[in-house]
């Protein structure tokens, strides 16, 4: 008898033990209808940025406001609606700084284009000036340069006897 | 010669506006977001009033002069910082509409009854809906909206002295006078 009781609260005990993951695993459950559904709803909170927690994306934040947009975002994509209707959504109230694929604008521009200006323009400018060196060295000698030539080779042969 | 001295100058100045971007970057701060939503109308909303659910609240009832837009909780120690100055904005005739954002109706009330109510009306916003239309990405945040229902400043943090004398008075001024009392 007295094993008998043992055992069954083994048994008890083991369902408590299983009760906190199955509650845990419970606070963001969403439904998918399809596979294709899951893996934009889970795209989509991978490449927006919870505004709260800024180095965080959607999926990864537990603040609340996080869990009201990925809330949002899978009502969205239930409601079939494509992705990039969902990021502009986003965008129209949290700009350009909820997505981690920002759009082109002229800020960005700068960004991804100015290194290379400034390369092209420092590779022109550095040729430019070698080809103006190579150029002065080529012109031909003025009476005064040629007087100052024949004056120093005079000097140097006077030195050399 | 004397061009190519000129020339050589670009790369500094090139430099000097450089360094002055980094320094002004050293004093931004990160985590305030400017609002998309500066110049545009406030969002449309239907919403229960805080003190009597049966009152739906639509965005048409705002104020037809400029008025300012509170987003508060009472889980939120900084909205309990600001309240005091909510109420001295008030009494000085400043129209004020709450948005009691993602809390408990019956604690809000309280709140209200046991701190002073400085607000014109009160949205219950118990799901966030509207604070994510508006953008809003904590508590407290204040809006400043104009007589044509357009949104004109949004403060994010607790709202002061300071804040109001430097952000929202050279606002208003320009938009003209603001609240009921004119």
């Amino acid at each position: 008898m007295n094993h008998l009781i043992c055992r069954r609260h083994c048994w008890i005990l083991c369902c408590l033990l299983m009760l906190p993951v199955s509650v845990l695993a419970n606070i963001d459950a969403y439904q998918f209808d399809s596979i294709a559904e899951e893996d934009k709803f889970k795209k989509m909170i991978k490449e927006l940025r919870c505004p709260k927690c800024q180095n965080q994306n959607l999926s990864d934040s537990n603040a609340p406001l996080a869990k009201d947009l990925r809330q949002k975002v899978y009502n969205m994509v239930k409601q079939g609606k494509a992705e990039q209707e969902i990021t502009q959504y986003m965008i129209d109230r949290y700009g350009n700084f909820i997505t981690y694929r920002p759009p082109m604008t002229i800020g960005t521009m700068i960004l991804w284009f100015g290194p290379f200006f400034l390369l092209i323009s420092a590779l022109i400018m550095m040729t430019m000036r070698i080809k103006n060196k190579t150029a002065d060295l080529n012109q031909p000698l003025t009476e005064e340069e040629k007087h100052r030539l024949q004056s120093i080779m005079k000097q140097h042969d006077k030195e050399a006897q | 010669m004397k061009k190519s001295n000129t020339m050589m100058a670009v790369p500094l100045v090139i430099f000097i506006v450089f360094l002055w971007f980094l320094w002004k970057g050293l004093s931004n701060d990160p985590r305030i977001l400017e609002s998309v939503l500066i110049n545009k109308p406030l969002p449309q909303f239907s919403i229960e009033s805080l003190k009597d659910k049966n009152i739906i609240i639509q965005s048409e009832a705002m104020p037809k002069t400029s008025y300012l837009l509170n987003v508060w909780a009472t889980w939120c120690p900084s909205c309990r910082a600001e309240h005091q100055y909510l109420g001295k904005l008030k009494q000085q005739g400043i129209s004020i509409i709450g948005i009691n954002y993602k809390d408990e109706r019956e604690a809000a009330i309280a709140w209200l009854q046991q701190l002073g109510d400085p607000y014109q009306l009160v949205v219950y916003d118990e799901a966030g809906q509207l604070g994510i239309d508006l953008g809003v990405y904590g508590a407290p945040e204040t809006y400043l909206v104009d007589a044509l229902g357009k949104i004109r400043y949004r403060h994010a943090g607790p709202m002061d002295e300071t804040v109001w004398q430097s952000q929202f008075l050279p606002r208003i001024n320009r938009l003209g006078k603001l609240g009921g009392k004119q």
